[in-house]
C-alpha cells in the first residue's frame, strides 16, 4: 500500500529540530522524500503499523501534526507530478547510477 | 506471488555505497546521490570501482538482497552471500536428482531453448519477410528439437544443444537490421573476451540475468551451483546457467536485437583493444541496463501457470516450479516456452 505522509513540526521549543530529523529519518526508512515534509512510503500492513507507532512516539501531539493519505495499490493513477525534481518511483524506475 | 523489487545498478566509478538506518545510500565524493529504503531493492549490481561498506554487506545478506560485483565491462567478479538459508531437505533432493536422473529436466530445458531460439527466427521472418538462410535454419532447429527429445544420454543431449546453438547463431547476423553499419558484423558466438559488439552485449546481459536467476534459486532454497545440464565446477552457478538456457533467446537476444535495430546503441559505442576484446562505452552499458530493467516490468502470461506476471519474476516462477518438481508435486518440470 502506498501512503503519503506529510507533517508539520512546530519550530518552537528546543526539541523541535530533533523531532523533525527523527520523523524524516523514520519516513526515509520506508519511502522517498518527494517534497520537503512530504514522503511517499510503500508499506506492507505490518510495516505500516510499525512506522505509525514510531511516528507517534516521536511527534508532540500538542504542537505537531501528522497527516496520512492512503493511496492504496493503484496509486500511480492518482499521482501527478509537475515541475522540478520529479520523485523516484523506487519500485519501477530504472535505478542506474 | 511476491512483489517485483527493483535492482540497483551502480556504474558510476568511485562511488561509495553504505547503510544508513534502514536505507541504502549512494555517495560520490561525499555527496549523497541516492537514498532508498532497502525493502524496495532486490539486488545491487556494482560495476567497476564501487565501494560498499561492510555494514551494508551484512544488511543486504540479512534482508535477502543480492549483491554482486562485476568489472567495469560486465565480467562477473564475486557475489556476496549471507548465511546459508533455505530448505536443507529440498537441497538434498536436488543433489540426489541431479545425480540420479538429470536427463528429464535437462531435456525440458534444452527443448525450451531450441523452441525459443526458433521463435526468435520465426518472429523475424513474420516481421521482415522470408529469407532463405533463416528458413533453412528454422527447419534444422526443428530437427534438432526432435533429436533432443530422444537423445539417450546427457552427453548426446549436450551435443544436440551445441549443434542447435551453432545453427541459430549462424543466421543471427540476418536479424541485425542496421544497414551501412559494418560495426555490427556478427560471425557466430564468441566470448572470454567477446570480439564484436553484439557478442559483448550478449555476454554482458547473460551475466546480469544469470545473477538474477541465481538469486531467485536461492530465494526458493535451491543450490544454484548444482545443475542438471552443466557439470559442477567450483564457483560456477551451474543450475542458474541451466535455467538461463531457456531464457536466453527470448529475453536477452531479442532485447539486444531491439536495441541495435532501433539504433538505441550504435557501433561507435564500442571500442576494440589490441587483443581483439571489445568493450562497451558507459553510455551503451547504461542504455542496455535500462532496457533490461524496463523489460522486467513488462507483463506476460506465464505459459504454464497462465498467470499474468512481470517478466522480472519469471526466474522466481521457474525456480518455484523446479522446486515443486523436485519435491514431487509436479511430475515434470515445465520450462519457460513463450511463443
Amino acid at each position: 500500500m502506498m501512503v503519503l505522509i506529510t507533517y508539520d513540526v512546530s519550530t518552537e521549543g528546543n526539541n523541535s529540530q530533533k523531532r523533525l530529523r527523527q520523523i524524516a529519518n523514520a519516513c526515509l526508512d520506508c519511502g522517498v522524500r518527494v517534497q520537503y515534509s512530504v514522503f511517499e512510503c510503500e508499506v506492507t500492513p505490518d510495516r505500516w503499523v510499525q512506522l505509525q507507532a514510531q511516528l507517534f512516539d516521536i511527534y508532540d501531539p500538542s504542537v505537531d501534526s501528522l497527516r496520512f493519505y492512503k493511496l492504496g495499490k493503484n496509486w500511480r493513477d492518482r499521482v501527478e507530478h509537475h515541475g522540478a525534481k520529479p520523485a523516484l518511483d523506487i519500485y519501477q524506475d530504472t535505478l542506474i547510477l | 506471488m511476491k512483489k517485483l523489487q527493483n535492482s540497483l545498478f551502480i556504474t558510476r566509478q568511485k562511488s561509495y555505497v553504505h547503510k544508513q538506518r534502514e536505507t541504502i545510500v549512494v555517495e560520490q565524493e561525499s555527496e549523497k546521490i541516492l537514498q532508498i529504503p532497502i525493502h524496495a531493492i532486490k539486488s545491487i549490481f556494482c560495476f567497476g570501482n564501487v565501494m560498499v561498506s561492510p555494514f551494508l554487506l551484512g544488511f543486504c545478506a540479512e534482508n535477502g538482497v543480492g549483491l554482486a560485483f562485476f568489472t567495469e565491462y560486465g565480467r562477473f567478479l564475486a557475489r556476496i552471500q549471507g548465511p546459508q538459508s533455505g530448505n536443507v531437505l529440498l537441497r538434498r533432493i536436488q543433489y540426489e536428482k541431479t545425480k540420479s536422473a538429470p536427463l528429464d529436466v535437462a531435456r525440458a530445458i534444452i527443448a525450451a531453448k531450441i523452441v525459443s531460439s526458433r521463435s526468435v527466427l520465426q518472429r523475424h521472418i513474420r516481421n521482415y519477410g522470408s529469407q532463405d538462410d533463416v528458413v533453412k535454419v528454422i527447419g534444422r532447429l526443428k530437427h534438432n528439437l526432435e533429436q533432443a527429445r530422444v537423445d539417450p544420454s546427457l552427453d548426446r543431449l549436450r551435443g544436440t544443444e551445441g549443434v542447435a546453438a551453432a545453427n541459430y547463431f549462424s543466421v543471427f547476423q540476418h536479424l541485425v537490421r542496421v544497414e551501412n553499419d559494418a560495426g555490427f558484423a556478427f560471425n557466430g558466438r564468441n566470448k572470454r573476451p567477446p570480439t564484436d559488439p553484439i557478442n559483448a552485449m550478449l555476454s554482458f546481459l547473460y551475466s546480469v540475468l544469470g545473477n538474477d536467476i541465481s538469486a531467485a534459486l536461492q530465494g526458493v532454497g535451491l543450490d544454484p551451483q548444482v545443475g542438471f545440464l552443466h557439470t559442477d565446477r567450483p564457483g560456477r552457478d551451474s543450475l542458474a546457467m541451466d535455467l538461463l538456457e531457456e531464457l536466453r533467446a527470448w529475453w536477452v537476444d531479442r532485447l539486444v536485437l531491439t536495441q541495435v535495430n532501433r539504433r538505441e546503441i550504435k557501433a561507435r559505442d564500442f571500442s576494440q583493444a589490441v587483443s581483439g576484446a571489445v568493450t562497451m562505452s558507459e553510455a551503451a552499458r547504461k542504455a542496455l541496463l535500462k532496457a533490461y530493467q524496463e523489460k522486467k516490468h513488462e507483463e506476460v502470461e506465464h505459459p504454464y501457470t497462465k498467470e499474468k506476471l512481470p517478466i522480472g519474476l519469471i526466474p522466481h516462477m521457474q525456480a518455484m516450479l523446479l522446486a515443486s518438481h523436485l519435491r514431487g508435486d509436479l511430475e515434470c518440470y515445465p520450462p519457460f516456452v513463450y511463443r
